[in-house]
């Protein structure tokens, strides 16, 4: 069952993430970042992780993606263009992308030491309860500081709008 | 294996029931609203107008469906599919009624039983956004436009109001499993129900979170975008058939599913404010008797020829349920739980979309800036100190 | 996978399957007659003037950010709730000074003006 799910969502989250760069308009592409996103969210669980899957949707598929879709829609963005007709990126990109794939590959099966396989339900400390309990205690001052972060972003996001205000 | 059959016709039960209330609730609302203004509302088709859904659906589909020229086509369609499906999908998490035994399968009364049951709501319903603001976007009208855009910045406006107010219960209950959030509501303080409005003090928990749900589903005093009077309707102009439909669908989908929530969160779920399980049953059973009663003595003085017919049948049949409940209550206990769970639950729904519709035939609508307005500055901080004061309490008490 | 989840999973499918099947159908039964003055942009009977993809109001954009900062602060309450009868008044303080921080931003924003939609 586990099985099944994975396939259908990692084919899933892999159309889609080709889509994202595949596609010439924005909306399509950030329709299929959140196609991306689901998915993502749908493997976190399958993994054991139910609060980051519900945490990813929650944040990224739901907040995070409705800005760049308002951002999208309120600047009006076109179309771009095909980035295929361009001759450079026809014959040199190809290659580049192969050759980057390819020196992934071995980075990870020949460089990286041996790695034990995951599989399905090894992993149960994903719930509410035990991130909870890490967070609020073990990793207590990480997530102080995160409320600063929130903050500079705050500051951040009202100094870059205020020319548009004023 | 029986537990895959078993989950299939639980599946299968709760899609049947969740689209016929659908189509019903339709029904109720004109109804309500008719009454509220001396009117009839729908009539001539079946008793009361009681086919009347399944005439709405017959002209729906066989209404031509234009897709006009300028639309972007694949945004176009995708929208009402994105609209309906995420608002079915979070009823699979409601817990309906409680762990029951009958025929000897032993099962909850509820499709899935999560740990992250009511993140999972928030997130889906989060999602909902994007239903109303591809519409809007897609339909390249500027009231669609106009609309998606006022919609979906409202709903994320209303959604950390929701989201706060949401947690405050957490805090008494300490879960974000809604089958655990009900159990912890289980029986009476001093004859009081221990329901988290009553008992955890979340009155004002429970108002914040209706508010912010009306705005979460689009509806009066905050339907917005689909201001008549400025916007035609708002997201949904440019769309006929099936597709209009599936916007109405999306939206009572979402009001079955805030007010199945904040039944589960703050009125105890499928606990019955009558602490004895007998006489929880007996009261229900009385309820269905009394509304036999009322059949049948508007039968006797009927008038309308046709009523002298229809009344006593549906007065035999609920009476019939009415007989159920007793039964339940004191000859098969086991039946009992679950039927007087199902009746709980389903009556704190019910009277949740009733002050629904009551305050679409009430209220006027806001402006777009006090929404707005009333959305950051009191709501926002407003759920925010009734969860801290929540938080205050608990520790107190230890 | 977490227990419980299929049930989820399974109403996906009809959730999915259902507004396909009734748009299909419908597709079957009704009639299609489309003529050029139909398929126009709906604005009450008046031609359509100018572009509908305009620029809209930066509010929107300033409201759908707060947002996202806002709700990032309240996904780490949820796990906070949960976690709460343990804790105890060492959760309160610990939420305290996380909320406070925000809530000065918060004021800060109120004060520059961006909440209000003018």
């Amino acid at each position: 069952m586990d099985l099944i799910l994975f396939i259908v969502f990692a084919m899933f989250a892999v159309a889609s993430a080709l889509g994202l760069i595949l596609q010439t308009h924005p909306i399509n592409s950030a329709l299929s970042l959140i196609g991306v996103m689901g998915s993502l969210a749908v493997l976190y669980l399958l993994l054991g992780a139910e609060f980051i899957a519900a945490a990813q949707l929650v944040v990224y598929a739901g907040a995070i993606m409705v800005l760049f879709l308002f951002v999208i829609m309120l600047l009006n963005a076109g179309e771009e263009r095909n980035p295929w007709k361009a001759p450079v990126v026809a014959y040199i990109g190809g290659p580049v992308v192969i050759f980057l794939i390819g020196a992934f590959v071995y980075l990870i099966n020949f460089t990286l030491p041996p790695m034990r396989s995951v599989s399905f339900g090894d992993f149960t400390g994903g719930g509410p309860r035990e991130i909870g309990m890490a967070i609020f205690t073990k990793y207590l001052l990480p997530f102080e500081v995160t409320s600063v972060l929130i903050l500079i972003a705050i500051v951040g996001a009202m100094v870059l709008a205020r020319k548009e205000i004023d | 294996m029986e537990f895959i059959i078993i989950t299939l016709v639980k599946t299968g039960l709760v899609a049947f029931i969740l689209l016929t209330t659908l189509a019903y609730l339709q029904w109720v609302e004109r109804k309500v609203i008719a009454h509220v203004q001396a009117r009839v509302g729908p009539y001539r088709v079946g008793p009361h107008g009681l086919l009347q859904p399944l005439a709405d659906v017959v002209k729906l589909m066989t209404k031509e469906d234009l897709i006009p020229d300028h639309v972007n086509k694949v945004f176009y369609v995708l929208a009402p599919f994105l609209a309906v499906f995420l608002a079915l999908l979070s009823i699979s998490v409601i817990p309906f009624g409680p762990a029951v035994e009958i025929f000897g399968i032993k099962t909850n009364l509820g499709l899935a039983d999560i740990n992250i049951g009511i993140l999972l709501i928030l997130a889906v319903s989060s999602l909902g956004v994007y239903g109303i603001a591809l519409a809007g976007w897609a339909s390249n009208n500027k009231y669609s436009l106009m609309g998606g855009l006022r919609s979906a910045a409202q709903m994320v406006s209303y959604e950390l109001p929701m989201a706060l107010a949401i947690a405050a219960p957490l805090i008494l209950s300490n879960s974000l499993n809604l089958r655990e959030i009900v159990d912890t509501q289980a029986g009476n303080w001093y004859g009081i129900p221990n329901w988290n409005i009553f008992t955890g003090g979340q009155i004002f928990g429970f108002f914040l979170f209706m508010i912010a749900a009306f705005a979460e589903t689009n509806r009066i005093p905050f339907d917005l975008p689909e201001a008549e009077n400025e916007l035609v309707a708002g997201f949904h102009v440019e769309y006929s058939s099936m597709k209009f439909a599936g916007f109405f669908m999306a939206e009572y989908a979402n009001m079955i599913t805030v007010c199945s929530v904040a039944t589960v969160l703050f009125l105890g779920g499928w606990h019955s404010p009558i602490p004895s399980q007998a006489g929880s049953g007996v009261f229900a059973a009385l309820v269905h008797f009394a509304a036999a009663g009322m059949l049948f003595f508007h039968a006797m003085h009927a008038a309308r020829p046709f009523d002298k017919i229809t009344f006593p049948v549906f007065g035999v049949v609920i009476s019939g349920i009415g007989a159920i409940f007793l039964a339940g209550a004191f000859v098969w206990p086991a039946l009992g739980a679950a039927i007087n769970g199902l009746f709980w639950y389903g009556a704190k729904t019910f009277i949740l979309l009733f002050v629904f519709i009551w305050i679409r035939a009430t209220l006027p609508r806001f402006r777009y800036d006090q929404l707005m307005r009333f959305a950051w500055l009191f709501m926002f901080p407003a759920a925010l100190l009734n969860m801290l004061i929540t938080a205050f309490f608990v520790a107190l008490k230890g | 996978m977490p227990q419980g989840y299929l049930p989820i999973f399974l109403f996906l499918i009809i959730a999915m399957a259902f507004p396909v099947i009734a748009i299909l159908t419908a597709k079957l039964v009704r009639p299609s007659s489309p003529s050029k003055l139909k398929l126009e942009a709906y604005e009450c009977g008046i031609e359509a003037v100018g572009n509908s993809r305009g620029r809209y109001a930066v509010r929107f954009y300033i409201i759908s950010i707060l947002f996202v900062i806002f709700d990032v602060e309240t996904v780490f309450l949820f796990p906070w709730a949960v976690r709460f009868h343990q804790l105890g008044w060492f959760g309160v303080i610990e939420i305290a000074v996380f909320l406070a921080i925000l809530i000065v931003g918060y004021v800060w924003v109120y004060k520059k003006g961006a909440l209000e939609w003018v």
